[in-house]
């Protein structure tokens, strides 16, 4: 496996222009400063539910997607900010359901947990860990009935592989060939529990071999590395060779979720990873091989910073639904504000 | 003043438990040396380390179902799910497996176990994190339910669910141990709580109020506002809804004569219509007006603090609707 972990991280930056490099940055950078934001929105009042910051986690999120095509469909976990924005989801709207007004992505009804952006074939974060792993499957499943070349992808952390629901996904997408990406954001921790305490494998991507199905290691840090493997996996899928697991390797900032002050990780760990944010990787990348100029990177971050701060005076002006818009939507056809008895 | 929380009560049931008997073991996620989301486990580890607490991966139907495994065996898990609405995730094992341990083998096996569950909605957790799925479990023969609403309660209610001979499902509302039902510290002795033994919270005359779990403190705030009025109610809290106290809520019903049940879970099939089709059934010579139900409106639980107020059988809804059926039982069940 460590012979994937150099053959996947081996850097083909000229696989893309300073143009694309400039927008994988971009997106990026819009993950972090968002998540910054949301922790001290929250921290005054305006986010009530549980925040899952992805801090660290960026260039999976950006690379999974800049490999993806427009009709393709997505499922997440309950660490899904990062996944929606590097499909290019609205921040506006998001921080709108994250202040649970009426005009959020969920109306108010979902928060954090389950964001969804339908227009972008986004199905929606998860509260269930591996919720989200059979609803990719199932909807690869539609996708190859009706003869597409779309494929799915779905996101979720180590601690999920342990789940029932990631075996038999993974078997049954296997054993008909269904275009999905398994990808799995191995973070070293579910919850509170290091990988090595609630697993004996050292690479989730060695699972795959149980089932049948192709399992790759990737610098989870290394935006373009994870772009390769994304880009390989979805041409299999596309032409009916069927799902792939990728496991990318990457490492939370923050704690598990927002207040945990994440103690029961060593300090030397947590710097070690910090020496390898990919917010600090990339734009060497895109400077040594691209040739990209300070001004350049400055001004990425300068922009996404003037739109997050719109988007947050945006949202803190939308309105809050009424106590009665609790009833809509229990039914497809009960939409008179009524909850069927 | 003696400083001693739900969480203290079930963090201090374990480890007397545990203390007593060897067999008894916790399994769960992230129960060991982090003492769980919600600091209820804390300082066990220290303790009793990790032969007694098997801090588990996230797999819920493996960590069900090795307690019931381990219970066939000769041991005495506390299983935990961190929410009850995981629970679902372990359905196969509690309701196909557990359940029905002694009933399938002609008495030859049996399962005691304790499933913990942490339920209810509290802080806008949203609709995978908030459902009060309770009476799901009292529908299934073989299943024991037990739903504190006090920290002595909570201890010696979780004493008896450990000892108990069949499988126990331990439920632990949110909202009684964040904040200032959290860990504190002070030890209180209780002794083992029987099921099947109601308690009234408050005497009254003119209605029984059930409730349990956190809906027991709405209804005592009611109950407080309609005594002002003239209204006097008797808050009955069964505290284990599998066995039910039955006899304890039909001397209720002999002296007030009317019978309201207030519970946070929706009111289509939850533990309400039980109560009240069994009242309807055996109480129907001391009752002087119908029976009502306050729940939860028949919604998923909503994220926005507004719609998840306004869900929930708050004060003001039991107070509204207990007055209504003192003074106008009949108007009130149309709008109900
Ligand atoms: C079925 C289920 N079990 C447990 C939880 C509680 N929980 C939420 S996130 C989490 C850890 C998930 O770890 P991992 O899959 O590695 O994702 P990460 O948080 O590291 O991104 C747990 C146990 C849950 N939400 N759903
Ligand atoms: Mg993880």
């Amino acid at each position: 496996m460590t012979d994937a972990l150099t053959r996947t991280t081996a850097r083909t930056a000229a696989g893309i222009t300073l143009e694309e490099g400039l927008e994988l940055l971009r997106k990026m950078t819009l993950i972090r400063r968002f998540e910054e934001r949301a922790a001290r929105l929250r921290a005054a009042g305006f986010i009530p539910g549980f925040l899952h910051p992805c801090s660290g986690q960026e260039a999976v999120a950006v690379g999974i997607s800049a490999a993806l095509r427009k009709d393709d469909v997505l499922t997440s976990n309950h660490r899904g900010h990062g996944h929606l924005m590097g499909r290019g989801a609205d921040p506006a709207q998001m921080y709108a359901e994250l202040f649970a007004r009426s005009t959020g992505y969920n109306a108010g009804k979902g928060g954090s947990l389950h964001m969804i952006d339908a227009d972008l074939g986004f199905l929606g974060a998860n509260g269930i860990v591996g919720g989200g792993i059979p609803l990719a499957t199932g909807a690869a499943l539609q996708l190859k009935r009706r003869g597409s070349e779309a494929v799915a992808v779905t996101y979720f952390g180590d601690g999920a592989s342990n789940e029932g629901a990631f075996h038999e996904s993974l078997n049954l997408a296997a054993l008909w060939k269904l275009p999905v990406l398994f990808v799995c954001e191995n973070n070293l921790y579910g919850e509170f529990t290091r990988q090595s305490e609630h697993m004996v494998l050292e690479n989730v991507a060695d699972r795959a071999a149980a089932y049948g199905l192709p399992g790759v290691v990737v610098d989870g840090n290394d935006v373009l590395a994870v772009k390769k493997v994304a880009e390989e996996a979805t041409e299999r899928a596309r032409s009916g060779m069927g799902p792939t697991l990728i496991e990318a390797k990457t490492y939370r900032h923050k704690g598990h979720f927002e207040g945990d002050m994440a103690r029961y990780r060593p300090k030397e760990e947590v710097e070690a990873w910090l020496k390898r944010d990919p917010l600090l990787l990339f734009p060497e990348v895109l400077r040594e091989e691209l040739g990209a100029t300070d001004a350049e990177l400055d001004a990425v971050r300068e922009s996404v910073e003037a739109q997050l701060d719109r988007d947050i005076e945006w949202a803190k002006e939308q309105p809050h639904p009424t106590p009665e818009d609790a009833l809509r939507h229990v039914y497809v056809d009960s939409h008179n504000g009524k909850a069927l008895r | 003043m003696t400083n001693f929380t739900f969480a203290d009560g079930i963090r201090q049931a374990i480890a007397e438990e545990m203390d007593r008997d060897p067999a008894v073991f916790v399994i769960g996620e992230d129960v060991g040396e982090s003492g769980g989301v919600f600091g209820v486990t804390k300082g066990l580890w220290d303790r009793f380390g990790p032969d007694r607490l098997w801090d588990s991966p996230i797999s819920e139907e493996a960590i069900v179902g090795a307690a019931v495994g381990a219970s066939l065996v000769g041991g005495r898990p506390i299983a935990e799910i961190m929410f009850s609405d995981f629970s679902m995730l372990a359905m196969d094992m509690i309701v196909n497996q557990a359940a029905k341990t002694h009933y399938m083998t002609g008495g030859k096996l049996s399962s005691p176990m304790v499933v913990r569950m942490i339920t209810g909605t509290n802080g806008s957790t949203g609709a995978q994190h908030s459902q009060s799925l309770e009476s799901w479990f009292t529908h299934v023969p073989g299943l024991k339910v037990v739903a504190p609403s006090t920290p002595e309660d909570a201890k010696g209610l979780l004493k008896s669910a450990i000892r108990d001979p069949d499988p126990v499902m331990f439920f632990e509302h949110k909202g009684l141990y964040t904040g200032r039902g959290g860990p504190a510290g002070d030890v209180v002795e209780v002794d083992p709580i029987p099921f099947g033994v109601g308690r009234i919270h408050r005497a009254g005359t003119d209605v029984t109020v059930v409730s349990y779990l956190k809906t027991r403190e709405y209804a005592l705030a009611a109950a407080e506002t309609l005594a002002e009025e003239g209204i006097s109610c008797e808050v009955f809290d069964p505290r284990t809804l599998v066995p039910f106290d039955y006899e304890g809520l039909r001397a209720s019903l002999e002296k007030t004569g009317r019978l309201l049940i207030a519970h946070e879970a929706p009111a289509r099939g939850g533990f309400g219509a039980e109560i009240a089709a069994w009242a309807a059934e055996n109480c129907h010579d001391v009752l002087r007006s119908p029976v009502m139900r306050v729940g939860g409106h028949n919604t998923p639980i909503p994220y926005a603090p507004v719609m998840e107020q306004f869900v929930l059988p708050m004060t003001e809804r039991i107070t509204d609707s207990i007055r209504a059926l003192v003074q106008n039982p009949s108007r009130q069940l149309q709008s109900l």
